[in-house]
């Protein structure tokens, strides 16, 4: 479906906001892959072209990206996306438990395609696998809509499920106090922030173990010659 | 006698607003700037090739002698790029930085694009940690809104842009070339080299491109001294670093010390690994790094140390894993990794990493031949050297480890016909 008058003006303006913060154009597709994400939840022909025609290239040129890329969608997800860290380290620590169970939660086939996915029937909830996401001292680690959620297990992961499913409170470990939806995670990385970037921990428990031990035992980096700073 | 841990980056990350211009002013934030600001640009590429940085993020090249490879009055735009796509399995320090002082790397790309002469710079930061893209944009716009980027810095004539760009899923583009290739708005393919980055890099201009570690070194050498920071680490190896532990051990975590400490002085801050259990193999930087195992232990972390040893620094992952799990398993899960993220380029790489899947999963199964390991060992020597960069190098890596060390427990998947190993005992929740 193209988008609609109402939609295009807007999304035209932010597409020349994008522009405007590269010195070449064409430098504003990926931002502008996800701007049109973030309208559609995917990216569907229309969000291609319109790519497309902001920086003057050809559809192809566009799809060629956009196919490259794992958050890039070419259907629409869930509302709520997990990722189910399972490279090797989360794995081990139980990512392989925790994607089976959720595969079973939402009554999809476990041995399906790894990275195209399932989807809850209300729409609410999809599940992929990733690769890993720099959070291994949290083993193992989901991901909603590219927030962090550490340390689960079986029964904190369907928890999760059930709970956005039900549209309950839910709360990143180490993220803002609301979970926004994956369209408006999308438009974040746009590049349009959602005003919640001060909401949370400046740093979770275990990014902080190495600096407590110092603490506790008076450890510190030399002075410098000069005397404090 | 330096003390066994040297929190700098990670100093203030317990302040609830560290990452806040406010708390980080507090700390000390944007003093180091000032100081680079009165000083003729080559002098603090000199300060930072005194200090001999190295990089950060897994190759450890020389932070200075790259920014002195940027071509000076060449009438070209010059600009720097972070590579802030952290996705190496088991690297986890840039990310918790950004997210807890995200200012220490905006006051260290101001420092290196006043040094290298650059007037825009981009933080390529991965897609897929939201409340970190989050964190940066707001500290970027709070350095506008502070005169610390914009026209005329601090009065002091230079100008600056940092625009953060959001990648979209892709661990190549954490490769240098690759990542460049991206954000020219393509498909994220590595380039040949040379020319290299400093000389024809983004728009085929000179760029530097660092890790988020070592531009956020930047301001402590800027203002505590480059012979303060060389008094850390080891003879060729200096500073102070951040070393992730993660898996099987009692306090997995960040600990930030000098270079050239050991598994062994960290696990004993860690706790140990996990009770009841030892230690079976570990990496020292990440999935590329060639596995270690318990004969390692008193390695000094260190580039060369690591390397005497048969692998490499890297960017000071330490994954580490007790006797419940199989290295089958483990290196068979990287193998698939480097598999999906090959970029299809390079055949070696991109027809290599497939069969040595199919191979290894065969062995895993306990349907895996004589022939199958020679197979392997045979596709990944044919494979180092003859890739187009350094992730196809590493795809061969995790396996032929495994079989550098444990070639009798792989053989034994092949004589049960089967996985001897109950992967249930590994998880975080096995022992409860």
């Amino acid at each position: 479906m193209p988008f609609s008058d109402e939609a295009l003006p807007r999304l035209r303006a932010d597409a020349a906001d994008i522009i405007g913060r590269y010195p070449r154009a064409r430098s504003a597709l990926l931002p502008l892959l996800h701007l049109v994400q973030s309208e559609e939840g995917y990216v569907s022909d229309d969000g291609i072209a319109f790519c497309a025609e902001m920086l003057g290239i050809t559809k192809t040129e566009v799809k060629g990206v956009s196919t490259f890329y794992t958050m890039y969608k070419d259907r629409p997800v869930g509302e709520y996306q997990l990722g189910v860290c399972t490279n090797t380290l989360c794995a081990i620590m139980g990512g392989d438990e925790i994607y089976a169970a959720l595969t079973e939660h939402l009554g999809a086939d476990p041995h399906g395609d790894a990275h195209h996915d399932v989807v809850s029937p209300d729409g609410k909830v999809g599940l992929e696998r990733v690769e890993c996401n720099a959070a291994c001292d949290y083993a193992p680690v989901v991901m909603v809509n590219w927030e962090f959620f550490d340390n689960m297990t079986p029964d904190s992961a369907r928890q999760l499920v059930d709970d956005l499913r039900a549209g309950n409170d839910v709360r990143s470990t180490r993220g803002p106090d609301r979970l926004c939806t994956w369209k408006q995670a999308s438009r974040i990385l746009a590049g349009f922030g959602d005003g919640q970037a001060a909401e949370g921990p400046s740093a979770g428990p275990a990014s902080l173990v190495g600096l407590e031990l110092a603490k506790e035992h008076g450890w510190t980096a030399p002075e410098p010659a000069g005397g404090t700073k | 006698m330096t003390d066994t841990l040297t929190p700098v980056l990670t100093a203030h990350w317990d302040e609830p607003d560290s990452f806040r211009l406010a708390g980080y002013e507090r700390t000390g934030g944007y003093q180091g700037l000032r100081k680079a600001l009165a000083m003729p640009p080559d002098d603090v590429i000199a300060a930072v090739k005194n200090s001999v940085l190295r990089g950060r993020g897994g190759a450890g090249f020389p932070t200075g002698v790259k920014w002195s490879f940027i071509p000076q009055g060449d009438g070209k735009p010059h600009y720097l790029t972070v590579n802030a796509d952290e996705s190496e399995p088991g690297t986890c320090k840039d990310v918790p930085l950004m997210m807890a002082t995200p200012h220490t790397l905006i006051e260290g790309a101001i420092i290196t694009c006043y040094a290298i002469r650059a007037g825009h710079a981009f933080i390529y930061i991965r897609g897929e940690v939201l409340h970190v893209v989050r964190r940066l944009q707001l500290a970027v716009a709070e350095a506008y809104e502070a005169g610390y980027l914009g026209k005329n810095i601090l009065g002091s004539g230079f100008d600056l842009d940092i625009v953060v760009h959001a990648g979209a899923g892709a661990y190549i583009c954490g490769e240098e070339t690759a990542l460049l290739t991206s954000l020219e708005g393509y498909r994220g393919l590595p380039r040949n080299r040379p020319p290299f980055p400093a000389v024809e890099g983004l728009y085929a201009s000179p760029t530097v491109i660092n890790n988020v570690e070592s531009i956020s070194s930047v301001p402590s050498i800027m203002l505590d001294g480059w012979d303060w920071f060389a008094e850390l680490g080891t003879e060729k190896s200096k500073g102070f670093g951040i070393f992730s532990l993660s898996g099987h051990v009692t306090h997995p975590g960040q600990y930030e010390a000098p270079l050239g400490i050991t598994l062994r002085e960290l696990l004993d801050l860690a706790g140990g690994i996990r009770a009841g259990h030892r230690l079976k193999f570990w990496t020292p930087g990440g999935s590329s790094t060639p596995l270690l195992t318990d004969a390692h232990l008193d390695v000094p972390l260190d580039f060369e140390s690591v390397a005497a040893a048969g692998s490499m620094l890297g960017t000071r992952a330490l994954q580490i894993f007790d006797e419940t799990t199989c290295v089958v398993r483990a290196t068979l899960r990287w193998t698939e990794f480097y598999q999906h993220e090959s970029c299809g380029k390079c055949t070696p790489c991109r027809e290599g990493a497939y069969w040595l899947v199919r191979a290894i999963e065969r062995i895993e199964q306990g349907k895996g031949t004589d022939e199958d390991l020679e197979t392997i060992l045979d596709v990944g020597d044919n494979i180092i050297g003859r890739a187009f960069c350094a992730l196809g190098d590493a795809v061969p890596v995790p396996f032929s480890s495994a079989v550098k060390y444990f070639r009798d427990e792989i053989i034994q998947h092949q004589k049960e016909g089967g996985c001897p190993f109950d992967p249930a005992a590994t998880t975080l929740w096995a022992d409860r």
